[in-house]
């Protein structure tokens, strides 16, 4: 992501799209996109990603939670066709000085949730699934709340602090 | 400091991308002023992270990575998104009313409330309260699930004491009588699945002509 950001390095962007773009396709095609609009969509979701890779912060998200958040929005527009109204920005500090040890705890944090994921018994993480393909309401999302994000949120939350400390 | 904050269930069905318009703009709103909330919220977006990590990818057309290197090439240079002023509003709210509070078109609807509805697909409904220090807010039930977002002021209710940042989350079970606390104007985001129904006969009559 750096490298794409720094030098808009295009090998590093094809990496990056091996991974994503079919995966991108995959998630659009179960949330009910006909295959050729999802294609057209992950297209159009990579280079967002390109165009914004300057503002991703490893500190605060890893790649597939960021990729994940601007495949939903494209979703929302597509399928829906509404806005989606985001967070503020939480604006940046002095100078974008990410702690390359933060980033690391929250990959590895984050490669644990995925670990956790997959662990859990099939009807569970279908369930799971089911909720970010779009399959369930407020409702039925009520019922499997209590879900295993273990120490995610706490690292999450330290990153926020820290942002906000560097604001003031 | 925000005691009243938004459900996990509330947080996740907004990172899975399922609220209606209306109640993902309370979420974004409130989630602005909370960074418990965020955090929260960014943990969700971590599993749907997970999820998109582990579905089987599709086979892309073979010009696919061209095609997308092409678009980059094209595009025109992304938009400058205007600066917001700070203010009572946060960003999120900021950009459905065009603007901070000083932007709103309050319009009256009796015993001294204003409101004014803010655009939103018809799925849900979205409006601004503005109801003086010391006066109830007229008695309504509920239909559906209801999210009330303090940003200026504070009211009271059965479930305690709500300032700036909190959120009430009311369901149909909930009857309840909020009263704004004497000082400033109580300031609220209210949002409804379907239209508030009134308890006494008056503001029903009206309810057709004001789009309560």
């Amino acid at each position: 992501m750096l490298a794409i950001a720094n030098q808009q390095d295009e090998a590093a962007f094809a990496a990056l799209f091996a991974h994503f773009a079919p995966r991108i396709k995959g998630f659009l095609m179960k949330s009910g996109a006909p295959a050729a609009q999802a294609e057209d969509c992950a297209q159009d979701v990579m280079a967002t990603v390109w165009r914004k890779a300057a503002m991703f912060d490893p500190t605060r998200a890893n790649v597939s939670t960021w990729i994940f958040t601007i495949a939903r929005n494209r979703r929302i527009d597509l399928l829906r066709r509404e806005r989606r109204p985001e967070p503020e920005d939480l604006p940046w500090g002095p100078e974008p000085e990410r702690d390359q040890a933060d980033a690391m705890v929250l990959q590895q944090e984050t490669d644990r949730l995925g670990e956790a994921l997959s662990a859990l018994p099939r009807e569970q993480r279908d369930l799971i699934e089911q909720a970010y393909f779009g399959d369930l309401s407020h409702g039925e999302i009520a019922q499997i709340t209590g879900l295993p994000l273990g120490t995610i949120k706490s690292r999450i939350r330290l990153a926020i602090t820290k942002l906000r400390q560097a604001m003031t | 400091m925000i005691r009243h904050h938004l459900t996990d269930s509330l947080l996740m069905a907004y990172s899975a991308g399922q609220l209606p318009e209306a109640h993902n703009l309370a979420v974004a709103t409130h989630v602005s002023l909370c960074d418990e909330c965020r955090a929260r919220m960014e943990s969700f977006d971590t599993l749907g992270g997970a999820v998109i990590d582990s579905v089987e990818g599709v086979g892309l057309s073979d010009d696919s990575l061209a095609a997308t290197l092409a678009r980059i090439r094209d595009a025109a240079p992304p938009a400058q998104r205007a600066p917001r002023k700070r203010g009572v509003f946060p960003g999120p709210l900021q950009d459905y009313v065009g603007g901070d509070l000083d932007a709103v078109r309050w319009r009256s609807i009796g015993g001294g409330v204003q409101q004014a509805i803010l655009p939103t697909t018809k799925q849900a409904s979205a409006r601004l309260l503005r109801i003086p220090g010391g006066t109830a807010v007229p008695d309504h039930g509920h239909r559906g699930l209801e999210l009330t977002l303090v940003l200026q002021g504070a009211f009271s209710d059965e479930d305690g004491h709500f300032g700036r940042g909190d959120i009430e989350i009311a369901d149909q079970q909930v009857n309840h009588t909020p009263t704004a606390e004497p000082g400033e104007d109580c300031i609220c985001l209210a949002v409804t699945d379907a239209p508030l129904r009134f308890n006494s006969l008056i503001p029903r009559l009206l309810q057709p002509f004001v789009r309560i």
